[in-house]
């Protein structure tokens, strides 16, 4: 079985370097001969409607998209969760607790199956796209060559320090084979993180093209140059943290469907105890992103106003109100999670009184973030609205009202985590009373500098309006971390109450169902207008894309490819949940006795 | 049974945010034709509705606003032949084709509204504040856009098409030497300095430049003293973002931002930031 696995990435690896030989040899040889790889690097050859074949039975790019979709989403899964494994067992070693061992041993157990899967789509993406698009991957070969080549030296490095980590979890359990184990995954981390960056250089290189002649698109710089194209780090930050937050909300999943098919008590404590951890890693990972993609799309506007506007202001405007939602459900969902966590412990009642405020802020907050600035309307609505805009709703359109918006979501959504983290702790320090009251100062004054930070960018010029929101991040960050480290040394040898892990409704596990759904429909959808930002540009304002699918799809035609998409990915992964309890269930022998109770668990 | 409900619940939420994106407005962009090259003189009028027909939704970019998002008149899905005869019966229509004979009528007001927009304005599509007196449509025979009278009349005779009368434009002749670009939008190049793009974009006829004196926009004489890069750049991409004393909001064409080359946009603020007074 090992054997079979360790196979399908040096397949793949055999693949890719006969890719990339001939390539490589032709640098060699002009080296050799003296030649100038600027001068003599062919010119890009600009493709026409005749160069791309079609399969019949589906679209070229329905196809390719799906591909990669799944790839991507399988990938994000496989990545985030060796990151967050290395921190839980780390976890472990510190407290010398053994759930956390456990813990991230069978977070590990799941992915497992995955990576197999990854790799599988990963390798239909690239046949399909050679098949399917030649012209844009032979270009992007002579931009890339190389570095192809590494990339899938990393995937073979990746392989084999995934399966040495994963099968010597208990033969490196104690003392410094622990220790050990511990940089393995660091290891593995670091290929894992390199070969993301790697992809997502191919990626923001199409939106971005760097090192290459505008005009005739010939290779002019290395591929270093190429690699780091203005999105390039913007990405980076973006898809690692989505990624953590991905692979926190599908584990998370995970557990509440164990949580919810088992009956003994202790079990179900146990996968309660997963459910909250997961929780907690998609909020750490989730917390952040916004700002990251604030970032990402100013990066995108200062590269291109024509690609920043046409996401913004243009034909995918309207996503932006899905995404709304999207993100909405996504922080509703994790609040009512933490909300139904206070009955865990015996003083979380205290805090029930504060659920409603709170509720009523994240709605609000949710209600503004989807309001449109322009409305779609007919000549005799625009007649009697006297516009295309609302004169009360259109001001909550722009971006200071949503940005007030979102950042408020993100303060009370953390209040809701400190509010459960708070419900089994009585601080014992002197100085709690002050500290309690410096933290309610604290988010009392964020709240109103964000609040004041929003009203200021109305009144203010565009230019300034997007400076305003930078102290609106800061603010929220800083109530984060301050608030977090005055808890931390508040209730540092606090007096702990017990926590009845399982001792949580049914329906809260149903939170925990919607975030890996949402952030996959999520993900699809943020993929698609990345994507459909280059307009008909394989390569933006390079490479011509002159293939007949080469349009903006509609919302409608999108969401219907992005649900299935994400019922194929769900499919997937209930197929890989299944494997992975299927590993751990034996068959008794015909005649003996009955299961023991670990035997009645695996089954 | 839970696996029965997780499914549910699953591919019910999943429905629900597929119901929101085909309840919301649907948009599309066209995908890229190859260019045929056309050669005047050898276009029938079947070849001019055609024509009409690709720069209505290309270098006409009429579709930026003539769509259902309300900004003007849904003209592709109107009944056109009903709404035109309406307009050129309305009283307040004083227009080139009042009197005349229907296919001629509906030429004359569809090459009038591309030439003065503001001559009739349909009600509730005005600027705001003119009361329906003066149009937001920029002249299309004018930069930005600036289709030629063959191109225009390519364009009429695709409405008339759409309107169900026979077009009767006339045919462009072979000596006529300006038929419609062969180029796509997409692979023009970007101008070669800050006066090219200035020409290209047609600053100088609403904006004092160049003694052009035209007196529809600020002058842009001296603007480097008056105004910062920053802002500079903001009133090209954003206009409306802060009107100029004096001038009213929704003059100056949005598109720009979309039009403009990088390179052009940071030349043309180069340009002006050293103009003298």
């Amino acid at each position: 079985m090992i054997k079979a696995r360790l196979l399908i990435p040096f397949l793949f690896l055999l693949i890719a370097i006969s890719v990339s030989l001939p390539d490589s040899i032709a640098i060699a040889d002009e080296a050799v001969a003296g030649a100038s790889a600027e001068i003599s690097a062919p010119l890009m050859v600009q493709p026409t409607r005749a160069d791309y074949p079609s399969i019949g039975f589906i679209s070229s790019r329905n196809l390719a998209w799906g591909l990669a979709q799944m790839h991507l989403l399988l990938a994000a899964f496989v990545l985030a969760v060796p990151l967050f494994v290395l921190c839980i067992e780390f976890a472990g070693v510190l407290t010398k607790d053994d759930r956390y061992d456990d813990m991230a041993h069978e977070f590990m157990k799941i992915s497992m199956s995955a990576y197999s899967l990854t790799a599988l789509a990963g390798g239909a993406l690239t046949l399909a796209l050679f098949v399917l698009y030649p012209h844009l991957m032979a270009y992007l070969m002579q931009v890339f060559n190389g570095q192809m080549l590494w990339y899938a030296l990393l995937f073979g490095l990746e392989s084999v320090c995934l399966y040495t980590y994963y099968y010597s979890w208990d033969a490196m359990r104690w003392g410094r084979r622990k220790w050990f184990h511990l940089c393995l995954s660091l290891l593995l981390n670091t290929i894992g993180l390199s070969l993301m960056y790697v992809a997502n250089a191919w990626a923001s290189f199409m939106m971005s093209p760097a090192g290459v002649d505008m005009a005739t698109g010939a290779v002019t710089g290395g591929i270093w140059e190429a690699t780091r194209n203005p999105l390039w780090n913007p990405i980076n930050l973006h898809r690692f943290l989505a990624n953590i937050a991905y692979g926190g909300a599908i584990v998370g999943a995970y557990a509440a469907y164990r949580f919810l098919s088992e009956k003994k008590a202790e079990i179900k404590a146990h996968y309660d105890w997963m459910g909250y951890t997961s929780n907690v890693i998609a909020v750490i990972g989730f917390l952040p992103l916004p700002f990251a993609g604030y970032w990402l799309m100013a990066e995108i506007y200062a590269y291109s106003q024509q690609m920043g506007i046409t996401a913004m202001g243009g034909i995918l405007a309207w996503l932006f109100i899905i995404q709304a939602v999207l993100i909405g459900t996504i922080l509703l969902a994790v609040n009512y999670y933490l909300w139904c966590g206070l009955g865990r412990t015996d003083r979380g009642e205290q805090y029930y009184k504060y659920v409603k405020y709170i509720a009523v802020v994240l709605l609000a907050g949710f209600l503004v973030w989807l309001t449109p600035h322009s409305l779609v309307l007919s000549a005799e609505e625009v007649l009697t609205l006297g516009g295309t805009t609302h004169s009360i709703l259109g001001p909550l359109g722009i971006m200071p009202a949503k940005n007030t918006a979102v950042n408020l979501m993100l303060v009370f959504t953390f209040l809701s985590f400190q509010m459960f983290y708070r419900s089994n702790q009585i601080a014992t320090v002197s100085w709690a009373k002050s500290g309690q009251s410096v933290i309610v100062a604290l988010y009392v004054v964020g709240c109103l500098n964000i609040i004041g930070a929003g009203i200021y960018g109305y009144i203010t010029p565009t230019v300034y309006k997007v400076g305003a929101s930078v102290p609106q991040v800061v603010t929220t960050l800083s109530i984060i971390i301050f608030a977090a480290t005055i808890d931390y040394f508040m209730l540092k040898g606090s007096k702990k109450t017990e926590v009845h892990w399982g001792r949580m409704p049914d329906r809260s596990q149903y939170a925990l169902f919607v975030l890996p759904i949402a952030f996959t429909w999520l993900m699809c959808l943020m993929g698609y207008i990345r994507s459909s930002l280059r307009g008909p540009w394989h390569v933006y304002t390079v490479m011509k894309d002159k293939s007949p699918e080469a349009f903006i799809p509609t919302m409608g035609d999108a969401g219907i490819v992005i649900t299935v998409i994400t019922l194929m990915f769900m499919a997937v992964i209930v197929f890989v949940f299944w494997l992975s309890q299927l590993g751990a269930t034996k068959q008794l022998k015909p005649g003996s006795k009955m299961p023991s109770p670990d035997q009645e668990n695996a089954l | 049974m839970t696996f029965v409900k997780f499914v549910l619940f699953s591919v019910g939420l999943m429905l629900a945010v597929t119901w929101l994106t085909n309840v919301l407005p649907q948009m599309q962009s066209n995908p890229p034709e190859d260019e045929v090259p056309i050669v005047a003189g050898e276009i029938d009028m079947l070849g001019m509705i055609v024509l009409g027909e690709k720069l209505f939704s290309g270098k006409g970019t009429c579709t930026l606003c003539h769509n259902s998002l309300g900004r003007a008149p849904d003209l592709l899905a109107l009944d056109l032949n009903a709404t035109f005869k309406e307009r050129l019966a309305d009283d307040h229509y004083e227009g080139e084709g009042k009197g005349l004979e229907i296919g001629e009528a509906f030429a004359a007001y569809i090459l009038e509204s591309m030439t003065d927009p503001s001559a009739y304005v349909v009600p509730g599509f005005g600027k705001k504040g003119s009361k329906d007196t003066v149009s937001p449509m920029p002249k299309i025979s004018g930069p930005p856009i600036s289709l030629s009278d063959i191109e225009m009349n390519a364009v009429t005779a695709f409405l008339q098409d759409l309107g169900g009368v026979d077009p009767t434009v006339d045919l462009p002749s072979a000596d006529e030497d300006v038929l419609a670009d062969d180029e796509d939008e997409d692979t023009a190049e970007p101008a070669e300095s800050g006066e090219d793009a200035i020409d290209k974009y047609g600053c100088s006829a609403c904006h004092d430049l160049n003694d052009s004196e035209s007196e529809i926009g600020p002058k842009l004489n001296g603007i480097g003293k008056r105004m910062t890069r920053e802002q500079l750049r903001i009133a090209i991409l954003d206009p409306n973002d802060t009107i100029a004393e004096g001038f009213d909001e929704d003059m100056m064409p949005a598109e720009f931002g979309e039009e403009m080359f990088v390179i052009e946009l940071e030349m043309i603020i180069d340009h002006l930031m050293e103009l003298e007074e």
